[in-house]
């Protein structure tokens, strides 16, 4: 029960469910038809050559994007355009960008607590003990009072983690999150990222990073020009790809 | 002038930064840094040379008429004394004569302990305001407090105060009360207004690009005549709204067209990055707004902000045209009285002191908060 489930068969509890989903940027048709579901503690990887649509796709999931036609469901609730469903949906779906996007004028801890205690109303010492456990599982409890300025950028993007996990989300979304990175850096956000999927906490990744599908991927969604073109678990994408756009993009990012 | 120094600097420097002139004394001793920056060349001394004597001719010249020649004192009225220096001397003696009138324009002489007080406990306020320990709630409470205080010491008519109404109210507190509470006012008002033009509803944005717009396209000197001649027209017989009040708001009003727009560079100068994870975070639009915009623009923005609130604080003296009589009319009606007629110099020499502490103030002190605030960029 790895693979994305076609929508007509309706699993017991999916997270997220997209059907039929389209989108455009003026005339540019950037989603066609998007299918997929997503059940509690799957992992699924997003690839495909750039502008295929992939941030688009997963940035509708909490309305940093609007889709104009077809259903999204998060968690059973619908993505209209009613602000409460969208507060609600984003309560718990955490979402970690490529460039960070930490606050730069608030501390660490601060970056940690602000929402915790603002929209999820936790008391500040409580939202405080719960940071600085976060900031422990990425492995960096020392930098909670410096400034976001002050940190690499294999730091920040590990802050960032962990201040999407505070508000103690039940999906978490990855938009390119070592694309910004440094090549050193890389590996100590992918493990991060590893123990948060070994945890079983539901994850959609948009990454390049093929080495980190195959670890941990229960499925590969391959998109290209706004279409979802493929999706299969990693052994059975990168060994047999089904279409020929598929094997193109594998022999590019893999066969140097 | 910069290529000739090379002798003394060290080739490696050899860029565009070289050999500044300013560089710090520290460096170098006085006498080889004259010689290689004043001295080099003929021409270069010849200048030097020249500017020397007429800054020392000036600066003599200026000692004698303000200090050495000047009186100081002109006992009973009699201007005689001064006018037989004028020219040579400055006279002082005007100050010494007027300083009541000119900080207190027409506020009745045996009350002038009021607006005295009013002045001490302006000062009180803007050096609490100044500092960051009281930027919280409480900072409103002392606001209020301060206001009502200032205007029963105005005003008057309770505990025992004489009244005094507010056309007899003149000089330094005028100019403390218009500015002051116009760019109290008129700085969140602004704020309103900025993200107003920003906004995703077509009619709150038209509404704030209009109002914006109107105002800045206007002189301020227009929107005072209105409020003083045209806004009476409009109201019904026997509503009066007070002058001072008037010019108060077309100042605010003014003003916060002004701050609009550069509050509005601060908000667009910050990456969508920040409005999305704020939004991915699920904070509501003023949470995000007030915890993670605001600060971030209004940082970025005190050069300018600074900048309309000085022009502001100075442009308070153009009431003067709606006869209201703020500190420079008060100096310039001064020397009005034919005895003092023709001592104006003095009198705008002694408020432009005014004028500069005030606006020097705000300056230094918004260079501090600057470095202040700009703590989370250092590495």
């Amino acid at each position: 029960m790895v693979v994305p489930q076609p929508v007509k068969s309706v699993s017991p509890h999916p997270m997220i469910e997209m059907r039929h989903v389209h989108k455009w940027f003026g005339e540019f048709h950037v989603l066609r038809d998007i299918n997929l579901t997503v059940n509690q503690g799957q992992k699924v990887v997003v690839c495909g050559p750039s502008g295929s649509g992939k941030s688009t796709m997963i940035r509708c999931i909490n309305r940093l994007e609007e889709h104009q036609d077809g259903q999204i469901f998060v968690d059973g609730i619908e993505l209209t355009n009613d602000v409460k469903n969208i507060e609600a949906i984003r309560r718990e779906v955490g979402m970690v960008f490529q460039q960070f996007n930490l606050f730069p004028h608030l501390t660490v801890l601060e970056n940690l607590t602000l929402a915790p205690i603002w929209v999820r109303k936790v008391p500040k010492k409580e939202a405080e003990e719960t940071a600085m456990y976060f900031l422990e599982r990425v492995h960096i409890p020392e930098q909670a009072h410096k400034y976001p300025g002050q940190l690499s950028g294999g730091q920040q993007q590990r802050v960032a983690i962990a201040r999407s996990l505070c508000m103690r989300p039940k999906i978490m979304l990855f938009d390119e999150p070592t694309s910004a990175l440094d090549p050193e850096m890389i590996k100590e956000v992918l493990d991060v990222m590893i123990e948060l999927a070994q945890d079983g906490m539901t994850m959609i990744v948009v990454t390049h990073e093929m080495g980190f599908a195959r670890t941990v991927a229960d499925s590969i969604v391959f998109m290209d020009r706004g279409e979802i073109v493929e999706s299969a678990p990693p052994q059975e994408f990168f060994a047999h790809p089904k279409t020929d756009r598929a094997r193109l993009f594998l022999s590019q990012i893999l066969g140097h | 002038m910069s290529d000739t120094q090379s002798h003394y600097t060290s080739p490696t420097f050899a860029g565009p930064k070289a050999g500044q002139p300013g560089r710090s004394f520290a460096d170098i001793p006085p006498v080889k840094w004259a010689r290689a920056n004043l001295f080099n060349s003929w021409l270069n001394t010849a200048l030097t040379l020249l500017l020397i004597y007429f800054i020392v001719k000036y600066a003599i010249d200026l000692v004698s008429w303000g200090l050495i020649n000047a009186v100081w004192e002109v006992p009973g009225n009699d201007t005689r004394a001064c006018r037989d220096i004028r020219g040579i001397g400055a006279c002082w003696a005007l100050i010494n004569e007027k300083f009541r009138f000119i900080m207190f324009a027409t506020y009745p002489y045996e009350e002038h302990w009021r607006p005295a007080l009013v002045i001490v406990i302006f000062l009180a306020l803007y050096v609490v305001s100044a500092m960051r320990r009281f930027w919280n709630r409480k900072l409103i409470a002392i606001w209020l407090l301060g206001l009502v205080a200032i205007g029963v010491l105005m005003w008057g008519g309770v505990f025992g105060l004489r009244y005094v109404g507010q056309e007899r109210w003149g000089g330094l507190p005028i100019t403390l009360i218009l500015s002051t509470f116009g760019i109290a006012i008129a700085f969140p008002l602004s704020i309103l207004l900025a993200l107003g033009r920003r906004s995703d509803m077509p009619a709150i944005r038209v509404m704030c690009v209009t109002y914006i717009e109107l105002i800045r396209g206007v002189p301020l000197v227009s929107l005072l005549f209105m409020a003083s001649v045209m806004f009476p027209l409009f109201l019904p017989e026997g509503v009066t709204v007070d002058k001072l009040l008037r010019a108060q708001v077309a100042i605010i009003m003014f003003a916060a067209a002004y701050l609009a727009e550069v509050v509005r560079g601060g908000l667009q100068a910050i990456p969508k990055g920040q409005y999305e994870a704020a939004d991915a975070l699920g904070l509501s639009y003023w949470q995000k707004t007030v915890f993670i915009i605001l600060p971030q623009a209004l940082r970025l923005v005190i050069p300018p902000l600074v900048n309309t609130f000085i022009g502001l604080f100075k442009d308070t003296s153009l009431v003067l045209i709606i006869g209201i009589f703020d500190l420079l009319n008060a100096a310039k009606t001064s020397v009005n009285e034919p005895a003092w007629r023709g001592f104006g110099v003095e009198a705008y020499i002694f408020v432009a002191i005014f004028y500069f502490v005030f606006c020097f103030g705000m300056s230094k002190y918004s260079q501090d908060l600057e470095v202040e605030l700009s703590r989370h960029r250092k590495r």
